[in-house]
């Protein structure tokens, strides 16, 4: 069952139109992948589908049982989180906020959670050391663990493994393949990487002068990929 | 030692030294509260910019001949910090042009109404104390001092209960976003205790030394502890601490009260900041 449709969706910002009649959706357990080049609309479409800036025209959906907010969203780095003085346990916890609602304090269920999910991410050894002392796998992970406090159903990743080492790359595409087949997460990735994108993906959205969406086969056969491979390198 | 003692509690006798004590200790604990969070948002100049447009709006208060000014330069304060903080999130205007255009032209604007119109005789000592503090928080009526309290209260309560939103607003806003957590609340939220701070503020160190008692806790425990908790606390002790030394030492010694407490910010700053190197606790 779709968890997430669009439908005739254009988006754009300042009222500029930066793509247009798109359509695509996404059921549970897909691993979408999210390619096109840079300036296409690939973060505006990210943020659309995160409710933080509305679609020019178009309808957006979500239905079995997901809401706008429980996406767990995988953002890039800022520069302010660089010198952020945190612990991982907090950062982790604050992946709890959307189930608080105006409660100001996490209860046990919650930290029991944030605890859950940083065992999973392998994260225990690191509990207390500050976010801005790790490697940048390891704070890609402690993110992705803060993700996963905020969602069971569907993770939302921003180039998840830019500036990683091919090693930690490797690594980070285990965890989040581990996700998805595991815990049946969805998982939408925008990547510039093809490769792995063709190599965990199930379904492909091209988005850029032409706009594709379907199977991992399909794209392989139509020429978009081509190009695309092709003008990428 | 013994002198200094006596010299300390005969003082102490005195109410207005006991209330200039209260409400420094409570100014010093609010303003280090929200320093982290102004510092890692990149926003250490909007104390600074807020409190020249709190010196203008006080400027037009005196000219309007207010004999309670505290009203309608805290008005005035918020509804500027609700505009720079907004206008740090459209590009239009970056963040920094913008407190710096607002904190200049409402110090000139309130440095020509007061010339133009002022009443008093020694024109350059008002303005000095308004932008140093010198004497101002000596001269406190008890009223003043009551909503000082009533307002430290208010502040420290909204930090604690909104302290996991701020912390979460502060380390990443666009997750805090996505996963349904208003941020333009916060934000709002942010910029209001911020301006009651800055107001309380400049009755102790004067509207150009502010930024100085917001960021030099904050950045002293950032050198030395690593969480978001640990780095809060230890700023509003080192606040608290640097600003009872620092007016003690004035009252003692018969220095300005503000830059006397200014000075041992800085003082700890580099303490803090040597610690950090030889622990190799900030550098990576």
């Amino acid at each position: 069952m779709a968890q997430l449709i669009c439908e005739n969706l254009a988006l754009g910002y300042d009222g500029r139109e930066i793509l247009s009649d798109l359509n695509f959706s996404v059921d549970a357990g897909d691993y979408l992948c999210i390619v096109g080049e840079n300036g296409s609309g690939k973060t505006t479409l990210m943020k659309t589908i995160l409710g933080l800036q509305s679609p020019i025209s178009g309808k957006l959906s979500m239905s079995d049982g997901l809401s706008q907010n429980e996406i767990g969203y995988l953002p890039q780095q800022t520069l302010v989180q660089r010198d952020f003085p945190a612990s991982v346990w907090e950062i982790v916890l604050s992946g709890c906020q959307n189930s608080c609602g105006l409660r100001p304090f996490y209860n046990k269920a919650e930290k029991q959670l944030a605890k859950e999910n940083i065992k999973k991410m392998e994260l225990e050894p690191l509990v207390n050391r500050c976010y801005r002392e790790l490697s940048g796998g390891q704070q890609q992970r402690v993110l992705l663990a803060r993700a996963l406090c905020a969602t069971h159903k569907m993770l939302l990743l921003d180039e998840p493994v830019s500036g990683l080492d091919p090693k930690v790359t490797a690594e980070m595409y285990r965890l989040i393949e581990e996700l998805n087949k595991k815990d049946g997460i969805t998982v939408i990735m925008i990547s510039h990487d093809l490769d792995a994108a063709l190599q965990y993906a199930n379904r492909i959205l091209h988005i850029g002068k032409k706009v594709f969406f379907g199977t991992k086969e399909e794209y392989l056969k139509s020429e978009i990929s081509g190009v695309f491979a092709k003008g990428d390198e | 030692m013994g002198e200094i003692f006596d010299k300390l509690s005969l003082y102490l006798q005195f109410p207005f030294v006991r209330y200039a004590l209260i409400v420094g200790v409570l100014i010093a604990l609010c303003s280090s509260l929200l320093g982290v969070t102004l510092v890692l948002k990149r926003f250490s100049f909007i104390g600074d910019g807020l409190s020249h447009v709190a010196f203008g709006a006080m400027a037009i208060a005196s000219v309007l001949k207010m004999t309670n000014d505290m009203p309608l330069v805290l008005l005035i304060t918020v509804i500027c910090a609700i505009l720079l903080l907004r206008t740090g999130q459209n590009t239009k205007i970056k963040g920094d042009a913008a407190v710096a255009m607002i904190s200049v032209g409402a110090l000139a604007i309130g440095y020509l109404l007061l010339n133009l119109f002022s009443t008093s005789g020694n024109l350059s000592g008002d303005v000095c104390t308004t932008l140093f503090g010198s004497t101002s928080i000596l001269t406190l009526s008890q009223d003043e001092v009551w909503l000082c309290v009533v307002l430290s209260i208010i502040v420290v309560a909204v930090f604690i209960l909104f302290y996991n939103k701020i912390f979460s607003v502060t380390f990443d806003e666009s997750f805090a976003r996505a996963t349904g957590t208003n941020a333009g609340v916060y934000n709002l939220l942010i910029a209001i205790v911020i301006a009651v701070i800055i107001v309380l503020a400049m009755n102790l160190v004067g509207s150009l030394l502010i930024s100085a008692l917001v960021i030099f806790p904050a950045l002293s425990a950032m050198r030395i502890f690593k969480s978001f908790k640990s780095v809060t606390l230890c700023s509003a002790v080192l606040s608290v601490f640097c600003t009872l030394a620092g007016m003690i030492i004035s009252i003692l010694s018969g220095t300005p009260v503000g830059s006397t407490i200014v000075a041992a910010d800085i003082a700890a700053f580099l303490i803090f900041y040597i610690i950090g190197m030889f622990s190799g606790g900030s550098k990576k």
